[in-house]
C-alpha cells in the first residue's frame, strides 16, 4: 500500500472524527461506514472495476468538508431565469430554498433530505467507498416522495449548484426518490458548476420503485472541468414497475458513474440511456448494472460517446440474467465517435444469462466521422467545423431525442453546440 | 466561366487526368463522355476539391478565380455544384434542416441576408414540386433508404435550391429506370440558363435524349480527344469509343 493511499484516507477519516457530532441521525451507522471506507480505501487499478479509470488525481487533492457558506448570489442568474414551477436547489450540498419554488401538489413531497435525517436510510453498508463515504458524511440532497396513484406530468427539476471559492471542498449530497404504487413522476438532476472550481461531488441516488410505478429520470452532469464527481445511483423496481434513465455526460474533470438496476419484480422494465462528451484531459466512467431477477423483464440500453482531444472514456455494461429470470429481453449497445487520434474509449458490454428462455443481445462499436460525408456537406457550401457539428449532433440525437423534458432537451443541444466548436 | 488547361491528375498515386484542356461558356451545357476509365469521375472530383485526387500540372480557373487553391465549402459558395454519382445517407441530419444550412452559407457568401425557417419551407417547397419529390421526403434525414431515383432527384434538388453557376453532373443517369430519368431530366432543363454551365459527365448517349447538349467532348486515356456538337454523341451511340 503506498502513502499516497493512507494519506488521503486518513484525511476524511480525520475530518469525521472532527465533525461526526454535527452529523444528523444514526451515529452507530456512519461510523460503520466510516469504518468501511478505511478499510477499502480509495480504489486502485488493481481491482477489475477501476482498471481503466485512476483515481490518484482525486486522491492526491485534501479537499475540505464545503463549509455551506457559499454566497448563493453568483447562482442569481442561473436559477432566476430557469426556475421552475418545480424546483429544489442544494448549493455546495446544502439545501437554498431561495433557489427552490415547490408547489407541490397533492401526494407529492419533495423537501431537503437534511430535514428528514432521524431514520437511518435502509440496506447493507455499501462496499463501494464512495458510497460508504457518503453513508458517513451525507446530511442533505433531495427527499422525493410520491403516494400511491400520484401521477405528475410536470417534471421535477433538481439542482446540485458547486460555488467558485478558494480552497478545494468536498460535497456529499444524497438524493432519494421512492414511487408508490402505479405512481409516476419525471426528474432532471442537474450537477452544475463553474469553470475553475476544484470540487469533489460525491453522490448517491437511491430510487424505490413500488409495483407498477414509472420514473423518468435524467442526470445532466455539467460540472466544472476541474472537479470530480461520482456518483452511485441505486435503483430497485417492484413487479411492471419501469425506469427510465438518461446520464447525460458533459463536465468534469473525472467523473464516474455506477448504476445498479434491480428489476426485482416480474414485468419489469428499465431503459437506459447516456451520452457523455468528453474533450481535453477529461475522463468519464459509466459502469451500469442491470440485474433480472425476475421473468418476463425487459431493458433496453443505449450509451453513445463522443470524445476529443486526449479524452478517454469508460463504458462498462454488465446485464445479468438469473435462472428465475426467463422471458427476459435484454439489448446493450455502446457506440462512440473519436474526433482525435488521441482520444481513447474503453468499452467492455458483458451478459451473464443463467436463464434458458430469453433474447439478449449486446453490441459496441468505435468510429470517427465519414470522410465522405465530411465532403458531401461541404460540397454543398457547409463549412468544416459546421459539418462537423451536424454530424455530431446526428450522432448524439439518438440519445437527446428520447429526453422527454422538453426544457432539458434544448439544454443540452446548447451545452453540445458549444463543445463540437473546438474540434 | 471556366477554363481548364493541361490538367494532370492522380487518383491514390494512379495518373488518371493527362493534359485535360477545356472551355465552358456560361449558358451552355457540355456533356463529358467516354469509355469507363478515361478520367470523367476524376474530372468531376478534381473540379469539387474531394480528398485524395492530387493535381500534379496546369490549371483550373473558375470565373477568372484559381479554383484549385480554394477548398470544397469555398468552391460551392461561389457557385460550383456536383450531382454526385453515389449520393451518401447521412442518419440523424434531416433533408431540410441541411439545405437549409447549406443555403444559407451560400447566401451568407454572396452578402445576402439568411433565410428564416419560414421563408426556406416556402422555397424548398415550391422547389420539390419542380423536380417532382415528394414533400415526405424534405422531413427525412438525408438520402436516408431513399430509392436510387430518390438519391438523383434530391441532388437536382439541391441544385435549384443552391442555384449554381457551374453545375457538374456525375452519371447522374447511373441506377435510373427511364420514368425516373425523365423526371430528373426535366427537372436538370429547368435550370439552364444563360448565366449557368453544366458539365453533364455521362457513359451513355440516352441521357443526351433527354438534356440535349450545346457541345459534346470525348474523354479518352485522361484527355479530350474528340469535340464537337450534339450529333457527336448520336455517332458515338453507333460506333463506339473505339475507332
Amino acid at each position: 500500500m503506498d502513502t499516497t493511499e493512507t494519506d488521503a484516507r486518513d484525511l476524511y477519516v480525520a475530518d469525521f472524527e472532527r465533525t461526526a457530532k454535527s452529523l444528523p441521525g444514526f451515529p452507530e451507522l456512519r461510523k460503520r461506514a466510516i469504518e468501511r471506507f478505511a478499510s477499502l480505501g480509495f480504489p486502485t487499478g488493481r481491482e477489475e472495476a477501476w482498471r481503466f479509470t485512476d483515481t490518484t488525481p482525486l486522491a492526491e487533492i485534501a479537499f475540505k468538508p464545503a463549509a455551506g457558506t457559499a454566497n448563493p448570489n453568483q447562482f442569481a442568474g442561473l436559477a432566476n431565469g430557469a426556475l421552475k414551477a418545480l424546483q429544489i436547489t442544494f448549493v455546495d450540498g446544502r439545501f437554498a430554498p431561495a433557489f427552490s419554488s415547490l408547489e407541490l401538489p397533492k401526494g407529492v413531497s419533495v423537501g431537503s433530505l437534511g430535514e428528514d435525517l432521524k431514520t437511518a436510510p435502509k440496506g447493507e453498508i455499501p462496499d463501494n467507498p464512495f458510497a460508504a463515504l457518503n453513508l458517513a458524511f451525507h446530511r442533505d440532497g433531495a427527499a422525493i416522495r410520491l403516494a400511491d396513484g400520484v401521477q405528475l406530468d410536470r417534471p421535477i427539476h433538481v439542482l446540485y449548484l458547486s460555488s467558485l471559492h478558494g480552497d478545494p471542498y468536498v460535497m456529499h449530497p444524497r438524493t432519494t426518490i421512492s414511487l408508490g404504487e402505479g405512481a409516476r413522476a419525471t426528474v432532471v438532476k442537474s450537477f452544475l458548476g463553474p469553470s475553475g472550481g476544484t470540487y469533489f461531488m460525491n453522490t448517491v441516488t437511491r430510487v424505490d420503485l413500488a409495483s407498477g410505478a414509472s420514473l423518468d429520470l435524467t442526470k445532466v452532469q455539467r460540472e466544472s472541468p476541474q472537479a470530480f464527481h461520482i456518483e452511485s445511483l441505486d435503483v430497485s423496481t417492484a413487479g411492471n414497475a419501469a425506469f427510465t434513465h438518461h446520464s447525460i455526460s458533459l463536465g468534469a474533470r473525472l467523473a464516474r458513474n455506477d448504476l445498479n438496476v434491480r428489476l426485482e419484480g416480474e414485468g419489469a422494465e428499465c431503459s437506459l440511456f447516456g451520452l457523455y462528451e468528453v474533450a481535453g484531459q477529461q475522463h468519464v466512467d459509466h459502469h451500469t448494472s442491470i440485474d433480472h431477477v425476475k421473468p418476463h423483464g425487459t431493458s433496453r440500453e443505449l450509451y453513445k460517446g463522443v470524445l476529443d482531444g486526449r479524452a478517454r472514456a469508460v463504458f462498462d455494461g454488465r446485464i445479468v440474467v438469473r435462472p428465475d429470470a426467463q422471458k427476459t429481453n435484454a439489448v446493450q449497445t455502446n457506440k462512440n465517435l473519436l474526433l482525435s487520434k488521441e482520444a481513447l474509449v474503453h468499452t467492455k458490454p458483458q451478459l451473464e444469462i443463467f436463464a434458458n428462455d430469453v433474447k439478449c443481445k449486446h453490441g459496441a462499436t468505435i468510429g470517427q466521422l465519414d470522410a465522405d460525408v465530411l465532403f458531401y456537406l461541404r460540397s454543398r457550401g457547409i463549412g468544416l467545423v459546421e459539418a462537423r457539428r451536424l454530424l455530431i449532433h446526428a450522432f448524439a440525437s439518438e440519445i437527446i431525442d428520447t429526453v422527454k423534458a422538453d426544457a432539458v432537451r434544448s439544454q443540452i443541444g446548447g451545452c453540445m453546440a458549444l463543445f463540437a466548436g473546438g474540434a | 466561366m471556366l477554363e481548364i488547361k493541361n490538367l494532370h491528375a492522380t487518383a491514390g498515386d494512379k495518373p488518371v487526368l493527362k493534359g485535360l484542356t477545356l472551355t465552358v461558356k456560361a449558358g451552355e451545357v457540355s456533356a463529358i463522355m467516354g469509355p469507363n476509365g478515361s478520367g470523367k469521375s476524376t474530372l468531376a472530383h478534381v473540379l469539387s476539391g474531394r480528398d485524395g485526387f492530387k493535381v500534379t500540372q496546369g490549371s483550373v480557373h473558375y470565373k477568372g478565380k484559381d479554383l484549385l487553391a480554394m477548398s470544397p465549402e469555398e468552391r460551392a459558395r461561389e457557385g460550383v455544384f456536383l450531382a454526385f454519382q453515389y449520393p451518401v445517407e447521412i442518419p440523424g441530419v434531416g433533408n431540410t434542416y441541411f439545405l437549409k444550412n447549406a443555403l444559407n452559407a451560400v447566401r451568407k457568401h454572396r452578402g445576402q441576408p439568411e433565410l428564416d425557417a419560414h421563408e426556406f419551407l416556402k422555397l424548398i417547397k415550391e422547389k420539390a414540386k419542380l423536380v417532382q419529390i415528394a414533400e415526405t421526403l424534405l422531413n427525412r434525414p438525408v438520402n436516408e433508404g431513399f430509392s436510387g431515383g430518390e438519391k438523383k432527384r434530391n441532388e437536382i434538388l439541391q441544385m435549384a435550391v443552391l442555384e449554381p453557376t457551374l453545375a457538374i453532373l456525375d452519371e447522374t443517369d447511373s441506377g435510373l429506370d427511364i420514368d425516373a430519368l425523365r423526371t430528373v431530366s426535366e427537372g436538370v432543363n429547368s435550370l439552364r440558363s444563360k448565366d449557368r454551365a453544366m458539365l453533364v459527365i455521362t457513359h451513355y448517349q440516352r441521357l443526351l435524349n433527354y438534356i440535349v447538349p450545346d457541345r459534346v467532348h470525348v474523354l479518352k486515356e485522361g484527355v479530350i480527344e474528340r469535340s464537337g456538337g450534339k450529333e457527336l454523341a448520336l455517332e458515338l451511340e453507333k460506333t463506339g469509343y473505339s475507332r
